[in-house]
């Protein structure tokens, strides 16, 4: 989509810059220029909103870094000295702490639109895996950053997650040695995660310049999932179209955020954080941030041995690899979907089976909030079950097997509804998905 | 202008490799300082010298949690009814097969030393809790018996002894981490 530049520098100052560097052409090219399918519906505006946030993000723990000491003895009582003496202390570390989490639900809604409407298949198979990249640099983040209040929960949560890494046969236990820089969880740990949680925002602002890139190569995927064919009939401009449809997007969402962020600001946190870090009492139960909960619910499903014959993959190690094999799965998506058609609008089956898994994952978000007893213990393992198959058998069977509706000749014909009615059995089905919003 | 064919490499093939050589051996010393330093510091090491408990006051039944390198460990006064109950199991019904005799120390069969992290994700279990009456993990649900030993749920081994002597009947020296050379 990104065809040959037609900016033209007219002033003076224009010209001298465009021979030099040129930034203008650039930003011309790329956010006013450049061209956007006109049926992109609202759920394409949370791209603008996740940039946004991530650098509300930077610029919120920009500050909070001027305030914080990253020390076992001082860490939990600077946090409350922001929270309670420097001025406005308390709205900057809310909006950065409830930020994390709209931070996440704007990239859950993100994902899953690409699930749903197919993005992550050829063309894109790089953009998509630059988002999974996105994605687990997020992760990292969020859990770093969580550990610096040192209450309860942050050293706990530290102790619970560098752990994992001890289930590696033979390094494991010298891996998480060099992880703490000790023999526990301690001042070096809280040291080192300091200094990583603000380096890695930093890394993530660096990949998805990498995934806009990417972007403007291929072009953007779209509700209809045809690919753009005639630039004049199928796109509008980036401006002033899709930079003000991204801001009406933004407004809302940060609407919520804020409200969230004022009038709820401790609903997604943990009380038990509010108590300074113990290394001598666990508290009664252990659950990381929501956004974690479906990761964690998989790390504990796995109780049991898994016996390969040849070898044997013990309970701990199996909950471990489970958990990151969930992750990584997401990567090979672009070759396990056997799908020619990407949008699910035109795939009646896959739109079924998108909503399971929506429930699924929703399912396994909510049991890894529950105690590990029965029934939640058997739930996480059979929900563990369902939400592997739809990558591993879902998936690559549904192309197969299921019979898309007609696509539309264009995304023109999509938006102007022509496809109605061409065949019987579509009748109806296919102008819906775009004019929802 | 005449040209000179090397059917085998020539000097200048050789100053190639021998220089890239060079680059990849020094590009790796200068990648190990930086992980390296994330090894435990000598202060840490040094503050994780042997310590002594006194076991004097620990009633029958009862245990007390201490800290040793940033992590806790129990020492439990085990009852008779406990001592008995860790005997009598089938050893070779558990998960982490281990006799009751090998986890203590031989004339000291009441005094249970183990480290106080669960083996599956480091939480504290709590004592006197769970099916066996040893502890029980509210993390993950694991369960220990009175020895110490992993009777249910995910954690994969017993929890660990660490290196330690009696310096006199009532007073223990812990010397080691759990696995750790003697």
């Amino acid at each position: 989509m990104q065809g040959h530049s037609h900016y033209t520098p007219t002033s003076g100052i224009g010209k001298w810059m465009d021979s030099r560097l040129p930034l203008p052409r650039l930003v011309y090219d790329s956010f006013i220029a450049y061209p956007v399918p006109k049926n992109l519906n609202y759920f394409y505006t949370f791209g603008a909103i996740i940039s946004f946030m991530l650098v509300a993000q930077i610029v919120t723990g920009v500050v909070l870094a001027m305030h914080y000491t990253a020390h076992v003895d001082l860490a939990f009582n600077s946090v409350e000295k922001i929270m309670r003496d420097v001025n406005y202390g308390w709205m900057i570390r809310y909006l950065h702490s409830n930020g994390a989490s709209m931070f996440f639900i704007a990239v859950y809604i993100h994902i899953f639109r690409g699930l749903y409407y197919g993005s992550y298949k050829a063309p894109r198979e790089v953009l998509w895996i630059l988002g999974v990249i996105i994605y687990l640099l997020m992760m990292a983040t969020a859990f770093l950053g969580y550990v610096l209040p040192w209450g309860q929960m942050s050293l706990w949560g530290a102790v619970v997650i560098t752990n994992l890494f001890s289930a590696i046969p033979l390094v494991g236990p010298t891996i998480v040695e060099f992880l703490w820089g000790g023999y526990s969880v301690d001042q070096p740990t809280l040291n080192r995660f300091f200094s990583l949680h603000y380096l890695l925002p930093f890394m993530i602002a660096g990949v998805v310049v990498l995934h806009v890139w990417a972007l403007h190569v291929t072009g953007q995927n779209n509700p209809a999932g045809v690919e753009v064919k005639d630039v004049k009939k199928d796109t509008v401009p980036f401006t002033p179209y899709a930079t003000i449809k991204d801001a009406v997007g933004l407004v809302f969402f940060l609407a919520f955020f804020v409200w969230f962020a004022f009038f709820q600001p401790n609903y997604l946190g943990h009380a038990v954080n509010y108590v300074p870090a113990d290394p001598l009492v666990t508290p009664p139960h252990i659950v990381p941030e929501w956004y974690f909960l479906p990761f964690y619910a998989i790390l504990r499903a796995i109780t049991f041995d898994i016996n390969l014959i040849i070898f044997t993959i013990p309970s701990k190690l199996g909950g471990v690899l489970a958990m990151f094999a969930a992750i990584a799965v997401l990567a090979f998506l672009p070759w396990l979907d056997t799908s020619k058609v990407k949008s699910s609008a035109y795939r009646p089956l896959h739109k079924q089976f998108f909503w399971a898994f929506v429930v699924v994952c929703v399912m396994l978000g909510w049991l890894g909030s529950k105690p590990a007893e029965y029934p939640y213990t058997v739930l996480s393992l059979i929900f563990t079950g369902l939400y592997f198959a739809y990558f591993l058998v879902v998936l690559p069977l549904l192309g197969l097997f299921e019979t898309p509706r007609q696509l539309p000749a264009s995304i023109a014909d999509a938006v102007l509804g022509k496809n109605r009615g061409a065949a019987p059995v579509t009748a109806g089905a296919a102008a819906a998905p775009q004019t929802k919003g | 202008m005449a040209s000179v064919q090397h059917a085998e490499g020539d000097r200048r093939d050789f100053l190639f490799l021998a220089t890239g050589a060079a680059a990849a051996v020094g590009g790796a010393a200068a990648i190990w300082p930086f992980i390296s330093q994330l090894a435990p510091d000598a202060g840490t090491i040094a503050a994780g010298a042997p310590i002594e408990i006194d076991l004097a006051s620990i009633p029958a039944g009862g245990q007390i949690k201490i800290l040793w390198r940033g992590k806790p460990y129990f020492v439990r006064n085990r009852t008779d009814a406990e001592i008995k109950a860790a005997q009598d199991v089938d050893v070779k019904t558990l998960r982490d097969p281990q006799p009751d005799a090998a986890r203590v120390k031989e004339g000291h069969a009441k005094w249970l030393i183990t480290a106080a992290n669960c083996t599956h994700l480091g939480c504290v279990p709590l004592g006197n809790q769970g099916y066996y009456g040893g502890w029980f993990c509210p993390c993950h649900g694991s369960h220990f018996d009175t020895s110490g030993r992993i009777r249910k749920g995910p954690a994969p081994t017993n929890l660990p002894i660490p290196q330690y002597t009696f310096v006199s009947d009532s007073r223990i020296r812990i010397t080691g981490a759990p696995g750790s050379a003697a």
